[in-house]
């Protein structure tokens, strides 16, 4: 596409590469139709495409971002599928995180905005404070349909709709430390504790080291780690982003220095596909540049170190499994058969739910700062999800489970849950009234 | 017009539910081209009506007070005919995308005009069925864009265009008018002006409903891949393959520049050792697809082939048409391009690849060929930076010297995407000034006003005067 940035303008390297970025675009137009929102709202502007053009004009004319851009770009998912369609290679994820930096930095969001995303951005990444606002809310639930009446406050009533009844202490997943093996030692990888995660669902990570320690695997959890910066990196946060993305490097390369480092291992999706674009991210910092893309290619889903583990394959269970594939891990990080290939050989019968590429509606924090389209998005995949008539659902991405779970009685549980269970260790608690 | 602006506007709002008018601005650069992206004009607004009594209402309006219209699909005209004008309302139908009736025994599927080319193919494929026309980007492109330009596919070979697969439309006519022309039989009586509709460039009414023809699958269906040494030995290869009777289901050309393309995104496993390509695909019966293709094997041997490749899975051909069918996006990996759409005849073929390829090295252009071989329906694409306005200017001219070509060897301006702009200053060289008159002439008695697409099609010069 043509492109008309003046040589100053491009002597800013974000400038510089979102140029590059539009220049591979061709308008051909083929990512409108899998993109979740242009699906459903059927304009062009709420298409990739759309929002492609709408970066282009308000970066070449140097321009504060303003209320129809914002509009726009805020409906982007950020799932990636565009990403996947498109047969130009227009790297769209790098386009529409520096036009969200540049929207934070020139444009003034309405006060309930800025007040909802000050308080997203203030608790969800540290799951201390996490913990609390799940406590509180369970106070507040009663108050949800009031606060959704009031527009600015909107939100906050979504946030206590899905936040869950019951909340899950401090797991020994997040303590920091190192799980040695007994017998032959097969690897040493350091692991993502998370901040939302742990906080809603610390099965997970602790499924993962108990299916790691029996493998032979000794994982590390860093000390002085956290969230890795996707939930405020998607929000155009990028001072605190930046600033996340550093204390991450620093924890994993001190596990590297302490004892070797053969991966860092990810249980969550969404997290995955920022820590695979720290080399990115971090480019510019001539103290960090090196270090980030050397953590960004250590970076594993925990679904792709196992795969190169190679499991033992396991007689058929009567347990079908709908594999709902998080954008994350399908857009984001291009990992499609992996899950499903563990699951299969773990045996489970394996089941692919219509219209797979579209997003459930979760994307970060989109559930609640964009509930409407959330919602029908989420409704549109359990649609599908259902129509497999499996048992259960699996899937690789904690924002998932929590959306879906709000939607279905079908149990959802982590890919990781259901092959510890398989290959030794117990029954998840979400399955134990079945058979 | 454009000081009217305001209260157009405001107009619209009124005869349209909320969220469906653009009117910022900024909202309206995104829909200032298609994806003949050499030009563009930002339009005056842009509608986005949810019913057909929507689009009837803005049409009324607009044809009182003479404000041109612009329809548009889903904006993946490689010819631009979706690129409004300044004066101009666009309506878009991109959110009229339901499928209003599948009907197995009389074999018709009806969709709104804003449901995507695939979509229906999908709907209809687990009952064993599919939508012929096949449009590479088939993915995105609506129906109602591809009865607006003929809109042809790799499959078309064997089953015709969008006009051979198209029984019925809804249509609002340039005044609010609402027509039905066809229906759900193969035959309608009267004149046939559906099949003057189809092609039509939105000059003669926007669809807004579109009834079309159901398929039965074929028992199977296999791509096979023949590498040659030359362009010129592949396109003989095409021309004694139809010349001695054989119709498969698609005969595709692709040269080196284009595999390597097309390769770098779909990793289909092409052959990158071979100067072109042909992707012939068979289908039928395994007995029928094995006949069809040693007959086609012979046809190559004689032609010099060098490399001859089955698919072995689904996964395989999938992955062989998924390249193919991307080529055009994909070229956007390399460079900026402009997609030609001439049409030749077959025993042409190889003379007018040697003398495109002659033409782009004058203008000192790269060119890449991948095109629909079997019926002649070229798709040279001219490789530049639009960035740099010289460079520009040498691939329009190309590109003209390049369709001029075509059509002096007896071929046509356009196979399927339609004249829309870019070809519209080209009509003198394939038609005389009565030709013209004539078809002008049937567009006038739908749109005397001359408010719908008017920019499209027609050179400017020689138009009648109202």
């Amino acid at each position: 596409m043509q492109t008309s940035f003046a040589p100053a303008q491009l002597a800013d390297p974000q400038i510089a590469t979102s140029e590059q970025i539009l220049r591979k675009c061709v308008h051909c137009g083929f990512c409108t139709a899998t993109c979740p929102t242009y699906v459903t709202l059927g304009n062009e502007l709420d298409s990739p495409r759309g929002r492609i053009y709408l970066i282009k004009d308000m970066l070449e004319n140097d321009r504060p971002a303003d209320e129809e851009v914002v509009t726009h770009i805020d409906r982007c998912l950020s799932c990636l599928s565009c990403m996947t369609t498109c047969p130009s290679g227009v790297n769209y994820m790098h386009l529409v995180d520096h036009a969200r930096v540049h929207i934070e930095k020139t444009y003034e969001r309405p006060l309930g905005d800025r007040l909802v995303r000050a308080v997203l951005a203030a608790v969800l990444p540290y799951p201390g404070r996490f913990r609390l606002a799940l406590k509180a809310a369970g106070l507040g639930r009663p108050f949800a349909g009031l606060l959704k009446r009031i527009g600015p406050l909107k939100p906050f009533g979504t946030m206590l709709d899905l936040a869950p009844s019951k909340v899950a202490p401090a797991s020994i997943a997040d303590t920091p430390g190192t799980h040695r093996v007994d017998g032959l030692k097969r690897g040493r990888v350091a692991i993502l504790s998370g901040c939302a995660q742990p906080v809603l669902r610390p099965e997970i990570n602790e499924a993962t080291l108990r299916l790691l320690a029996r493998l032979g695997v000794e994982v590390v959890v860093p000390e002085n780690a956290g969230c890795c910066g996707a939930l405020v990196h998607h929000m155009g946060r990028e001072e605190q982003a930046l600033e996340a993305a550093r204390r991450m490097v620093d924890a994993w390369l001190k596990v590297k220095v302490d004892g070797g480092l053969d991966a860092v291992i990810i249980t969550a999706s969404g997290c995955g596909t920022t820590i695979k674009d720290y080399g990115h991210m971090l480019r510019l910092d001539p103290d960090y540049a090196e270090k980030a893309a050397e953590v960004s290619a250590l970076a594993r889903d925990i679904t792709e170190y196992l795969s190169g583990l190679e499991l033992p394959v396991l007689e058929k269970r009567a347990l079908t499994v709908a594999y709902h594939s998080a954008c994350s891990m399908q857009h984001g990080q291009k990992i499609t058969m992996a899950p499903k290939v563990l699951l299969s050989n773990a045996g489970f019968t394996v089941r692919d739910p219509g219209e797979g590429h579209l997003c459930c509606g979760s994307a970060g924090t989109y559930n609640i700062l964009q509930p409407e389209i959330s919602t029908t998005l989420k409704a549109r995949k359990i649609r599908n999800i259902e129509a497999t008539k499996a048992d259960i659902i699996a899937t690789g991405n904690i924002g998932c489970i929590t959306q879906i779970a709000t939607g279905t009685a079908m149990p959802i549980l982590h890919t990781v849950e259901l092959l510890d269970w398989a290959y030794g260790g117990p029954k998840p608690a979400l399955l134990e009234t079945r058979d | 017009m454009l000081d009217r602006r305001e209260t157009i506007v405001a107009d619209l709002a009124d005869l349209l539910p909320p969220g469906c008018l653009v009117s910022d601005v900024r909202g309206l650069v995104p829909f200032e081209t298609d994806a003949f992206i050499a030009y563009r004009r930002v339009p005056l607004a842009v509608a986005l009506p949810e019913t057909t009594a929507q689009v009837a209402a803005v049409l009324k309006y607009c044809s009182r007070y003479g404000i041109p219209v612009v329809p548009r699909g889903a904006g993946t005209s490689l010819s631009g005919g979706a690129i409004p004008q300044e004066d101009a309302v666009v309506i878009g139908l991109s959110k009229m995308t339901r499928i209003l009736d599948i009907d197995f025994p009389n074999r018709t599927a009806t969709v709104e005009a804003g449901v995507t080319n695939i979509s229906i193919s999908e709907a209809v494929m687990p009952e064993g069925f599919f939508y012929a026309p096949d449009p590479s980007s088939q993915l995105a492109c609506t129906i109602g864009g591809n009865i607006g330009m003929n809109s042809g596919g790799a499959h078309c070979l064997k089953y015709g265009v969008t006009t051979n697969n198209l029984l019925g439309v809804k249509m609002v006519l340039f005044d609010g008018t609402i027509i039905e022309l066809g229906g759900k039989a193969l035959d309608a009586a009267g004149y046939d002006l559906l099949g003057l509709v189809c092609g039509s460039e939105g000059q003669l009414g926007i669809v807004t409903e579109a009834t079309v023809r159901l398929l039965a699958r074929p028992e199977g269906a296999r791509p096979v891949l023949f590498g040659f040494s030359s362009s010129e030995e592949a396109g003989a290869c095409v021309a004694e393959v139809i010349g001695s009777g054989i119709i498969p289901v698609a005969i595709e050309f692709m040269d080196k520049p284009a595999i390597g393309i097309c390769e770098a995104f779909a990793k289909a496993g092409y052959p990158m050792d071979v100067e072109a390509l042909l992707i012939v695909e068979v289908e039928g019966s395994e007995a029928e697809m094995d006949a069809t293709l040693a007959s086609i094997i012979d046809i190559a041997r004689r032609h010099g082939v060098t490399t001859i490749r089955e698919s072995q899975s689904a996964t395989e051909a999938a992955l062989i048409w998924k390249g193919r069918k991307s080529a055009f996006g994909a070229t956007g990996r390399i460079a900026d391009y402009i997609c030609m759409d001439g049409t030749v005849p077959l025993s042409k073929l190889s003379e007018v690849l040697r003398k495109t390829g002659e033409i782009a090295a004058r203008y000192g252009l790269r060119v890449a060929n991948v095109f629909h071989a079997g019926d002649g329906n070229m798709h040279p694409l001219i490789l530049y930076n639009i960035n740099d306005p010289e460079d520009a200017a040498r691939a329009e001219a190309a590109g003209n010297d390049i369709l001029k070509l075509c059509v002096d060897a007896g071929g046509c301006l356009t196979g399927e995407h339609g004249v829309g702009i870019e070809k519209r200053d080209l009509m003198l060289h394939q038609f005389t000034q009565a030709d013209l008159n004539q078809q002008m002439a049937a567009r006038a008695a739908f749109d005397p006003q001359w408010i719908m697409n008017p920019s499209k099609v027609f050179p400017l010069e020689g138009r009648p005067t109202a």
